[in-house]
């Protein structure tokens, strides 16, 4: 197995965990976690395929992944702060009873 | 001396109406503070005046001028000015002089009223408007002036508007002052058309000066009249209804529903007056026609002739008057008359004389009777009246001057002068001794009824309540008369035969004339024939009663019941011209009802039955395409809005499935 596979087997891996955090836990906080997670499996892609890629003397990856990163900073402090008002609404962050937003 | 400058004319009438502006929004509880608004603007006023006149007076012959654009249209301009000469600044000082004594004794007379601040706002009002009419240098601008003094005269008339008789008396004046306007109003258009100027004086091209005047006279128009004559007789009607000349008197006499400093002011010194004025300043333009020996008639002499009617007229009625305000309001009748008649026979400088001693004494005589109604509790019927002279020492005393002044008692007071120029410039006419014979019966008929008026009110015993408790004015209305009555005693010295001071002043070309000896002799006669006449049957056995008849209506009853009825005048307009217009306006009820109410009728049903046809489509056919296409799209909306669960768990969910589908789909199109 060659360097690149193995990273991608990796952030495979990372991407499944974070993805079935999203969708069995219920916290909200913990849903965020596993955004994060799938967040940085898809940042090791970019780093992995440029460690290994055609070019990797260019910082196309890097640039790519610092982009990224504060973008994920921003949308972590959105998404904390959403939480936030969603406890101040219902005293808990159990996102099953968020259901205001039914049509 | 200082002297006003002609540019700040405007600042004269300006003040009172910018009082008049400011009174109208001061807080109704503080009366106070408007009357003392009102008697500031006007005293103001008066200072300004006199340095007005003091200008005048430095150089009568030259008049100062200021005119102003109004606006332009098409080619021309309206120009507006102001006009300082000795007539128009001398009778401003005096409506200036006498309204401030008005106002003071206003004060008293309507301390009590709740509207006291309205009656100073109007007054101001009024000064300001009389004051623009009399230097206005444009007869556009004096029309204005005229029409607000007119508003003004309406509004104080109706000052007790709640009661009908004062509501109705202010209508009376306004529509018969209208009838005369309109004349008036006709005759600027012609001026303006004929001349194509409305200012009096403009540097030779003013109407009344000499190439204006030759013009207007050179022509003829219908008749055969000179234009001039037309125009002449035109601004006459104006004068005559605002200066209650014969047949346009009617409303003069009703006005005294007002308050009484109203009469004295507006209905007996100042306002009444304008006509007279509007005829002296006019006066080149009226005698432009006694140039031509073949004129049908003379505009002066149509004026002589009104004014010895309505002097005639005027005293008449006024000795079967029971009325103290009435009375006199037909003696100002009559000596309105008496000016009109000095203008027409030439003397409008004898005119303007007999109009300033007039103003002041009248005004004197009126608040007099003020001061006797305020005293008396509004008792104003000289039958119940009586035996005052006691009871009110300073009004009977100046009350006495007035009615001396007025009767024209010889040498002393100044109406013996000024109805003395008035007879010689009347015995001097060349047309006619009549008018002259007449002034000589209407000075008998005016010594006897105000020896008759005095006598009834203020000598023998009180024969009413009111008279019985009658109490002295406070001093705010006793002042103003003491002032008055020692102006109606020492402006006669401004106009002797001797000294002519005034009529020079106002006619640089007047020559005083020797020879009235004669004449003054016959005049003195006939006041003392009238006094005696009077004081034989009403003073020396004064009436026991209020319900004793009238000496007169017992040697004459028929001629004193006649007078009385004021020679039914407003009998015979109500029988002639109110009937006449009752019907118009029955027959133009009765077009209205009819015919034109059908037409309107028809109209709206159609509108109502197209309304029904438009209704019936709407609901029947357009609703229901409109109702289906908005119920389809109700349904649809509420099958989408069930997808939308509001469970972010479900959403990430379906994203994760739809992730799915879209790999597996890629790597089968991939393996195919």
């Amino acid at each position: 197995m060659s360097p690149l596979q193995a990273c991608l087997v990796f952030s495979a891996a990372l991407f499944s965990l974070g993805l079935i955090a999203v969708l069995v836990r219920s916290n909200a906080i913990l849903v965020l976690l596993g955004v994060e997670l799938m967040l940085n499996a898809a940042n090791l892609n970019f780093i992995a395929f440029w460690r290994y890629g055609p070019t990797p003397a260019e910082g196309h990856g890097v640039v790519f992944v610092v982009f990224a990163l504060a973008v994920a900073a921003a949308e972590a402090a959105v998404g904390l702060a959403l939480v936030i008002a969603l406890h101040r609404h219902q005293r808990n962050v159990h996102l099953g009873d968020a259901r205001r937003l039914h049509g | 001396m200082m002297h006003l400058p002609v540019q700040l004319t405007w600042l004269i009438p300006t003040l009172p109406a910018a009082a008049a502006a400011v009174i109208a929004v001061v807080p109704a509880r503080r009366p106070g503070l408007g009357a003392g608004l009102a008697l500031a603007a006007l005293a103001g006023s008066l200072i300004l005046a006199v340095l007005a006149l003091g200008g005048a007076l430095a150089d009568p012959a030259t008049r100062l001028t200021h005119t102003f654009t109004w606006f332009a249209v098409g080619h021309g301009a309206i120009r507006l000015g102001w006009l300082l000469d000795p007539l128009g600044t001398l009778l401003a000082v005096m409506v200036a002089a006498v309204g401030l004594l008005i106002f003071t004794f206003s004060l008293g007379y309507l301390r009590e009223d709740p509207r006291a601040k309205q009656f100073f706002c109007f007054l101001s009002l009024f000064a300001g408007a009389m004051l623009g009419l009399l230097l206005a240098n444009s007869l556009l601008l004096l029309f204005v002036c005229w029409e607000l003094v007119g508003l003004a005269s309406y509004l104080l008339i109706g000052f007790w508007f709640q009661r009908p008789a004062a509501a109705q008396a202010a209508r009376k004046a306004f529509i018969t002052t209208r009838i005369g306007d309109l004349g008036l109003l006709l005759g600027l258009v012609w001026l303006q058309d004929a001349t194509g100027t409305l200012l009096l004086f403009d540097g030779g091209r003013g109407v009344l000066e000499a190439e204006a005047l030759s013009t207007l006279a050179g022509a003829t128009t219908v008749g055969g009249l000179a234009v001039s004559t037309a125009i002449g007789l035109l601004l006459f009607c104006g004068a005559a209804g605002k200066s209650g000349q014969v047949p346009l008197h009617v409303w003069l006499p009703d006005a005294m529903e007002g308050p009484t400093p109203v009469s004295a002011l507006i209905h007996a010194a100042t306002m009444v007056a304008a006509g007279v004025f509007l005829v002296a300043r006019v006066f080149p333009l009226l005698a432009a026609d006694l140039a031509l020996p073949l004129a049908p008639v003379h505009a002066l002499s149509v004026v002589a002739a009104v004014g010895a009617v309505t002097s005639l007229f005027g005293a008449a009625v006024a000795v079967a008057q029971d009325d103290i305000k009435r009375v006199l309001a037909f003696s100002t009748v009559s000596q309105l008359g008496y000016m009109m008649l000095a203008a027409g026979t030439g003397a409008w400088t004898a005119a303007i004389f007999h109009l300033l001693t007039h103003a002041c004494f009248k005004a004197l005589l009126f608040l007099g009777a003020g001061s006797v109604i305020h005293a008396t509790h509004h008792e104003q019927d000289i039958r119940r009246l009586g035996g005052l002279r006691e009871r009110l020492p300073v009004t009977g005393a100046t009350f006495a001057v007035g009615m001396m002044a007025l009767a024209g008692v010889p040498f002393l007071f100044s109406g013996f002068w000024s109805k003395e120029a008035i007879l010689h410039a009347a015995h001097g006419w060349a047309v006619s001794q009549l008018p002259f014979l007449v002034a000589l019966a209407a000075v008998a008929l005016t010594a006897f009824y105000m020896t008759r008026l005095l006598a009834e009110v203020f000598a023998g015993a009180p024969r009413g309540h009111g008279a019985e408790t009658a109490h002295e004015s406070p001093a705010v209305m006793t002042i103003p008369l003491v002032v008055l009555a020692i102006a109606s005693v020492s402006l006669g010295f401004l106009g002797t035969p001797w000294w002519p001071w005034l009529q020079r002043t106002l006619d640089p070309t007047f020559k005083a004339e020797a020879g009235g000896a004669g004449l003054m002799a016959v005049s003195i006669a006939l006041v003392a024939t009238g006094i005696l006449a009077g004081w034989t049957r009403y003073g020396r056995h004064p009436r026991s009663d209020a319900r004793a008849p009238d000496p007169l209506a017992r040697s004459v009853p028929r001629l004193h019941g006649a007078l009385a009825a004021r020679l039914g005048c407003d009998e015979l307009y109500a029988a002639t011209l109110g009937r006449l217009n009752a019907a118009l306006a029955a027959a133009a009820s009765a077009l209205d009802r009819s015919v034109w109410d059908g037409c309107v009728r028809f109209l709206a049903r159609l509108g109502v039955y197209a309304g029904i046809v438009s209704r019936e489509t709407d609901e029947k056919a357009l609703n229901g395409g409109f109702n289906a296409a908005g119920d389809g799209l109700r349904a649809s909306g509420r099958a989408y809005a069930r997808t939308q669960t509001g469970d972010a768990h479900g959403y990430v969910w379906m994203l994760a499935a739809g992730f799915v589908l879209l790999a597996l789909g890629a790597l089968l199109g991939e393996a195919r």
